[in-house]
């Protein structure tokens, strides 16, 4: 049952993830970003949630929507044909406003 | 990949992403770690599969269902970014600071190497 509820939010989540690589610019910062601060919310909420949310939406949704591969991926490309420093400043985008989203998230979530 | 939508695009990359959620649930199951524990497991997933998509942007397999289902779909479901942000600040707020900024950083920079090795091709002179 756990398998099932991984699998389906993983496919949803890969799924709007290529969605989203076809209709915004800089798609994978957005992705990132955005799945971070609602497996944020849903680590602040904790045991509130029941156990099978985080499996479908954490595990599944979130893990699938958000990509380590494709963003380093993306940062070698970057550095290949654009420059070091627009390189340097995806990473940094990247890390410094999905982690401050994943903090956002947490602190949104025990307010409840 | 091309940038206008397909159905079978989105199919196969839908099935690839379960493919990759499934896989990276089945390692932190087997290869847990407790609250405030440094993310091992993720760590690897992650360095794993930035090894993976170098290669496979390398090699640039010539079905056009095939990056999408391996690329987009598998390695990218497979790795997150989700879990590596909350899990900085799960390791920050145990009081971990230090291993926070070593987890950030030790995945960065393994995750750009293993990137950097993928694209590399194998036993030849450049």
């Amino acid at each position: 049952m756990t398998l099932v509820l991984v699998l389906a939010g993983g496919a949803v989540g890969a799924a709007a993830r290529y969605l989203a690589r076809l209709v915004l610019p800089w798609s994978t910062i957005w992705v990132n970003v955005g799945g971070s601060a609602l497996l944020g919310l849903l680590a602040g909420l904790g045991s509130q949630l029941p156990g099978w949310v985080g499996t479908l939406v954490g595990v599944g949704f979130c893990g699938a929507l958000t990509t380590y591969s494709t963003f380093a991926l993306e940062a070698v490309q970057l550095n290949a044909s654009r420059s070091r420093a627009v390189a340097v400043l995806y990473v940094a985008v990247t890390l410094c406003a999905g982690i401050a989203a994943a903090v956002a998230g947490v602190g949104l979530g025990r307010l409840f | 990949m091309s940038r206008r939508f397909s159905w079978d695009v989105l199919a196969v990359v839908a099935a690839g992403g379960s493919l990759g959620a499934a896989a990276r649930y089945g390692i932190g199951v087997a290869w847990p770690h407790e609250t405030g524990g440094f993310p091992w497991a993720t760590l690897v997933i992650n360095v794993v599969g930035c090894l993976a998509i170098g290669v496979l942007a390398r090699l640039a397999p010539e079905h056009r269902l095939a990056l999408p289902f391996l690329g987009t779909g598998v390695l990218s479901g497979f790795t997150t970014f989700s879990t590596y942000a909350v899990d900085t600040w799960t390791l920050a707020d145990a009081g971990r600071p230090l291993a926070a900024a070593a987890y950030v950083a030790g995945t960065l920079v393994a995750a750009l190497a293993a990137v950097w090795l993928g694209l590399r091709p194998l036993g030849r002179p450049e």
